[in-house]
């Protein structure tokens, strides 16, 4: 049924292939995108999680990052994507895309043994979602029009703003699709 | 809230796919690592090629110089002990290194035995040579498994070797019938559910990456089209004349593995890669791969 959409997966670098089996599952033509011109053949497109300083600088070696930019179609950031999309990463060594106007702050939750698994809720179903958490950066300030859509007590943990979507964590490593099936409303709008 | 359970040392693991982690010895490295965009950094004491040429007993490092790496880098910080060596390994949880690395690179503390990898919160990459002793190791509680090459020889040949005989030895069990999986399971020396796993899902629980002699951007991009997520650069980049620009070469190497066209430009300016060594000039006793079981 969603097979008239492509969904173009960022993928240098991180968890690309746990979302590009995600959204196989989901029924939707996807990408890998390596290359600035496979960026136009995409109706949405993925920013995985991964290390953000590698992936930052891959961009940069690639020649893609004015074609990531422009893109204005709807995007989905998961851990590093959504430092990268936030309007501020709080590191010199990651320069960020700022087309979502929130603070992110990098690895905010300490090292590898504070990484969790942590039921979140969300504000567009009842159940909650298990959420993974991995080296996971925060998310604070978040500007006007920012609709935040879940949250671990008080931490801001998925919002969207306009077309675009960004969690903390990593839907993509668990079996739940509930929030790739958000995202792939979004594309559909 | 759960920290330190299998799904969330493996979640760590998926984030270093597609990326290289590579040896430092001194902040110093750890910074040109981190800005060759590495994923991660092995903290250590000597680089492999140094552990061979001095002899002696290699042991954990120090921690005054781990703690100095984690402070220098943002990326994750990974530290080895040695096979069997649980308290050195419990240090270096109780330092938060990110990874632990139980590794045949340093003298083995126990002969017998590996570290029971369930009893921490850390997630640990082990090295194997073939499926049974990856799956020992996935049986111990290993979050990641890497191929152990020939650390310190800059040859590529023995990495290719190991990379080749468990994907070899994950196609033969795909093709098994039920009744013969036990069979299977008694040869390979493996725990017989992690072997019906595999035969089911045609790979390993855990990512698989590659180490063990990458000296260049070609013997990367080598280890990923045969199937390893992640390179391990041990001695290659900083034996080499120009680690920063070799460093991130082989980080390129290892996304654009598919694309011969950017491997040659990627390896074009590049300078002498490290020295290489001949494994039949290594003495069987001193063959690293042959630590561990």
């Amino acid at each position: 049924m969603n097979k008239d959409l492509t969904i173009g997966v960022l993928g240098l670098q991180g968890a690309f292939a746990k979302h590009i089996a995600m959204l196989e599952k989901l029924n939707v033509e996807t990408i890998q995108v390596r290359y600035p011109e496979e960026l136009d053949r995409c109706d949405g497109l993925i920013f995985p999680g991964g290390e953000s300083t590698t992936m930052s600088k891959l961009i940069d070696e690639m020649h893609i990052r004015d074609q990531l930019a422009k893109f204005d179609r709807p995007i989905f950031g998961t851990c590093a994507g959504a430092i990268l999309m936030s309007s501020d990463s709080g590191d010199s060594r990651v320069p960020t895309f700022n087309k979502v106007p929130i603070k992110a702050h990098r690895n905010a939750w300490g090292r590898q043994l504070e990484s969790f698994i942590s039921e979140i809720d969300l504000s567009f179903d009842t159940d909650p979602f298990k959420a993974v958490f991995i080296r996971s950066p925060k998310l604070s300030e978040p500007g006007k029009n920012v609709k935040v859509l879940g949250k671990l007590k008080d931490e801001i943990v998925l919002v969207q703003y306009e077309n675009l979507l960004l969690s903390t964590f990593h839907p993509e490593l668990t079996d739940d699709t509930r929030i790739h099936e958000y995202f792939i409303k979004l594309v559909k709008k | 809230m759960n920290k330190g359970s299998f799904e969330v040392k493996v979640g760590l693991a998926e984030m270093l796919k597609g990326g290289v982690i590579m040896d430092v010895t001194t902040p110093e490295q750890a910074k040109i690592a981190e800005d060759a965009g590495a994923v991660a950094v092995m903290a250590l004491e000597r680089i492999p090629a140094d552990i061979r040429a001095d002899g002696g007993i290699a042991r954990m490092s120090s921690p005054r110089v781990i703690k100095a790496i984690q402070d220098t880098v943002s990326i994750p910080v990974m530290a080895k002990c040695r096979i069997g060596h649980f308290v050195e390994a419990q240090v270096l949880e109780a330092l938060q290194v990110d990874f632990i690395d139980e590794s045949e690179v340093l003298t083995p503390a126990d002969e017998e035995n590996h570290i029971w990898k369930h009893d921490f919160k850390v997630p640990f990459v082990c090295g194997c040579r073939d499926l049974g002793e990856a799956l020992r190791r996935i049986g111990e509680g290993a979050a990641m498994m890497r191929t152990k090459g020939e650390a310190g020889s800059g040859n590529i040949v023995e990495a290719v070797r190991h990379m080749r005989q468990v994907q070899k030895d994950i196609r033969m069990l795909t093709v098994l019938r039920e009744d013969e999986l036990m069979a299977a399971a008694k040869k390979l020396g493996a725990p017989f559910e992690i072997v019906k796993l595999v035969a089911k899902t045609g790979k390993l629980p855990v990512p698989n990456f590659a180490a063990g002699g990458v000296a260049t951007p070609a013997d990367a991009a080598l280890m990923m089209q045969l199937g390893a997520e992640t390179v391990f650069v041990g001695s290659g980049i900083f034996k080499s004349e120009d680690p920063a620009a070799r460093a991130k070469a082989i980080v390129l190497a290892t996304t654009y593995y598919n694309d011969p066209q950017k491997l040659a430009e990627i390896s074009m300016d590049l300078k002498e890669a490290m020295e290489g060594l001949d494994i039949a000039s290594i003495p069987e006793e001193e063959r690293l791969a042959k630590r561990g079981w």
